[in-house]
């Protein structure tokens, strides 16, 4: 059984077909990239797998689970337990340090364990940094924080929504890399980019066109490693 | 790290790295509990205040005997029923006829240092008798007999059940005052009681006592019960119309303080609930962010909650200080009188505080947890 099956999946909004009879499995520890232009509904398709929006028509499991018929507070304990959400605009909590901030998820999650919370930041190359506020970081620090948020949970997939598009290059190779080790540990990986160099890090892309999608490639020459064109 | 911990780690962040916005919903809360508990202080103090201003218009007590007269120590036990508190004066007066060149006069024996505590009003032209065989001349007698400052009179007294043939006990004193009031004292002559004791040669007796208690009608109905249970050579009354003219403006009074606090608790929760609502609704975005990263409806309600009833602990401490200083700053200015601490009202204002605050949290932030987090994270 794959860890994430769409079936069907419609998201329509009056006349518009955000997602338009999506179908789409991932299987467990896959890296997929989404690709496509702008408002082809690669962000709606991400939110309803994040459990935060639910589609009109189809089956979305996750673990086996319909997530397309589960209550919102259902969908939050999912949420919660099995996914780890990176965004492009680096939401932080501008008030909470950056340990501060990635101890929030582990308080909503079980306890909070600043120790934990501390190798996170480690990880993301940012252990010098874990008692500033977002304000006192830098844009690929910020998002750093985001990635070692989204893994302190060990969530089973990691979404996220162009994670590099606000970043430099040098940030975002170091984004690119902390998905590789992801992968390597066996995080399943979700990532939505306009970028093609970040598309072809990952083993497997989905190209999104009006809500349909219209052309899937497998990567042949997959490393994991970002190659500049 | 405990969950709780990690609470009062977020919500204490929350107000102390984002002061300068929680300073505005802090000053909101804090004036409206400034406001709130000067009231209260005023409220309860009107009734001692106003009580203060009332005892300028005389005794509110009368004691006399059932027949005749009664004696000092009779008096004096009356009084110690009396807490000493309470107690603004009492003042003695024995009343004989004397003459003054031969023209009858009733002339008043009594305490003048008492007589200034009970009867503040009377105008006096000239100085208060201070020593023995000085004489308070009341308006009319000192016009009659064609009396004047400073100069001597001699006070003629014939005891009863004496021979005609027994000379006058006489006593000369030196004129200190002349007593205007618009009323009958203007028809008496003042001495010290112990010269007119000395003058008719018997002491200790009063025929009757003005009396100043600062106090409810309760308490005053309380005080002459006691006094005439338990001391039946005296007879206690209340002077109605003070006593009831003084409760009827208190009782306006106060009702005037209770309705503008209930306005002001109106207006102030109000105020607190649309500055909580600019705050919470300036943090949508986090409180989606929260909701996204796992945060149910529950625990968001209880940390904004927990940060509003903080600043309302804050607010009440605050407002429970600078609201003393507002009660003491009218009291000096409207009745000319300090008033004092009450330490009840320091737990109960910052109380007060948290519960108007977290009510006025309470919808702001219950419609702020409906918030969709792929909306508000979505961009912009
Ligand atoms: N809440 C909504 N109500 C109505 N239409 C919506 C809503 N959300 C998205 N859409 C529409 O759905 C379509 C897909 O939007 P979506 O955000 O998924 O695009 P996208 O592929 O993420 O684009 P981008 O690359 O610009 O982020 C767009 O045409 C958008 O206008
Ligand atoms: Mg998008």
């Amino acid at each position: 059984m794959s860890l994430l099956e769409l079936k069907n999946v419609y998201k329509i909004y009056g006349d518009l077909h955000a997602l338009d009879d999506v179908s789409l499995k991932v299987e467990k520890g896959e890296w997929l990239a989404i690709m496509g232009p702008s408002g082809s509904g690669k962000s709606t398709m991400m939110n309803i797998i994040g459990c935060m929006d639910k589609p009109s028509k189809g089956e979305v499991l996750l673990d086996g689970v319909n997530i397309a018929v589960e209550s919102a507070k259902n969908l939050t304990n999912i949420r919660r337990d099995k996914i780890g959400l990176i965004f492009q605009q680096f939401h932080l909590v501008n008030y909470l340090t950056a340990v501060e901030n990635v101890m929030l998820a582990q308080y909503y999650h079980s306890i909070p364990d600043e120790k934990e919370a501390l190798e996170a930041l480690e990880r993301v190359g940012l252990a010098d940094r874990a008692k500033h506020l977002p304000s006192q970081l830098s844009g690929g620090e910020q998002q750093r924080v985001c990635v070692a948020r989204a893994l302190i949970n060990h969530p089973e997939i990691i979404l996220a929504d162009e994670p590099t598009g606000n970043l430099d290059d040098a940030n975002e190779e170091i984004v690119v890399e902390l998905f590789r080790k992801l992968h390597e540990e066996g995080t399943t990986l979700i990532v939505v980019t306009h970028d093609p160099e970040v598309a072809e890090t990952a083993q497997r892309m989905v190209v999104l066109r009006n809500g349909k999608i219209s052309k899937e490639t497998v990567n042949e020459h997959f490393t994991g490693h970002i190659r500049f064109h | 790290m405990t969950k709780r911990k990690m609470y009062v780690r977020m919500i204490t962040a929350s107000l102390i790295r984002r002061r300068s916005r929680m300073l505005v919903a802090l000053l909101a809360i804090a004036i409206g509990a400034t406001i709130l508990s000067g009231l209260v202080t005023i409220y309860y103090d009107v009734p001692r205040q106003m009580g203060a201003q009332f005892r300028n218009y005389g005794a509110n007590m009368i004691l006399t005997a059932p027949e005749g007269s009664f004696r000092r120590e009779e008096m004096e036990a009356g009084l110690a029923i009396v807490t000493p508190a309470d107690l603004v004066g009492a003042t003695p007066f024995r009343y004989e006829t004397v003459r003054i060149h031969e023209q009858p006069v009733m002339a008043a024996g009594t305490d003048m240092e008492s007589v200034k505590k009970t009867s503040p009003y009377w105008l006096i032209d000239g100085e208060w008798p201070e020593k023995n065989e000085e004489i308070l001349i009341g308006e009319n007698i000192a016009e009659n007999l064609n009396l004047k400052l400073g100069t001597t009179v001699t006070l003629n007294f014939t005891p009863e059940n004496t021979a005609e043939t027994l000379l006058d006990n006489t006593l000369d004193f030196t004129v200190k005052g002349i007593l205007s009031t618009g009323g009958s004292e203007e028809d008496y002559v003042y001495i010290p009681m112990e010269d007119l004791e000395a003058l008719t040669g018997i002491s200790g007796e009063i025929d009757v006592a003005e009396v100043s208690i600062s106090s409810t009608a309760d308490g005053l109905n309380n005080y002459m019960e006691q006094i005439n249970t338990q001391i039946p050579s005296v007879h206690a009354r209340l002077v109605k119309r003070v006593t009831a003219s003084e409760t009827t403006v208190l009782s306006k009074l106060q009702a005037l303080v209770l309705l503008v606090t209930v306005v002001v608790l109106a207006l102030t929760m109000i105020c607190v609930a649309t500055t909580m609502t600019a705050v919470v609704t300036e943090r949508r975005r986090e409180i989606g962010l929260r909701k996204a990263i796992g945060a149910s409806d529950a625990s968001i309600l209880q940390e904004f909650m927990g940060e509003g009833m903080l600043l309302g602990g804050f607010g009440g401490i605050l407002g429970s200080g600078l609201g003393f200083a507002f009660a003491q700053f009218v009291s000096v200015h409207v009745f000319s009188s300090t008033i004092t601490l009450r330490p009840l009202l320091v737990p109960i204002t910052i109380l007060v505080s948290i519960v108007i605050t977290g009510i006025a949290c309470l919808l702001p932030i219950k419609s702020a947890t409906k918030v969709d987090p792929a909306l508000v994270l979505k961009g912009e």
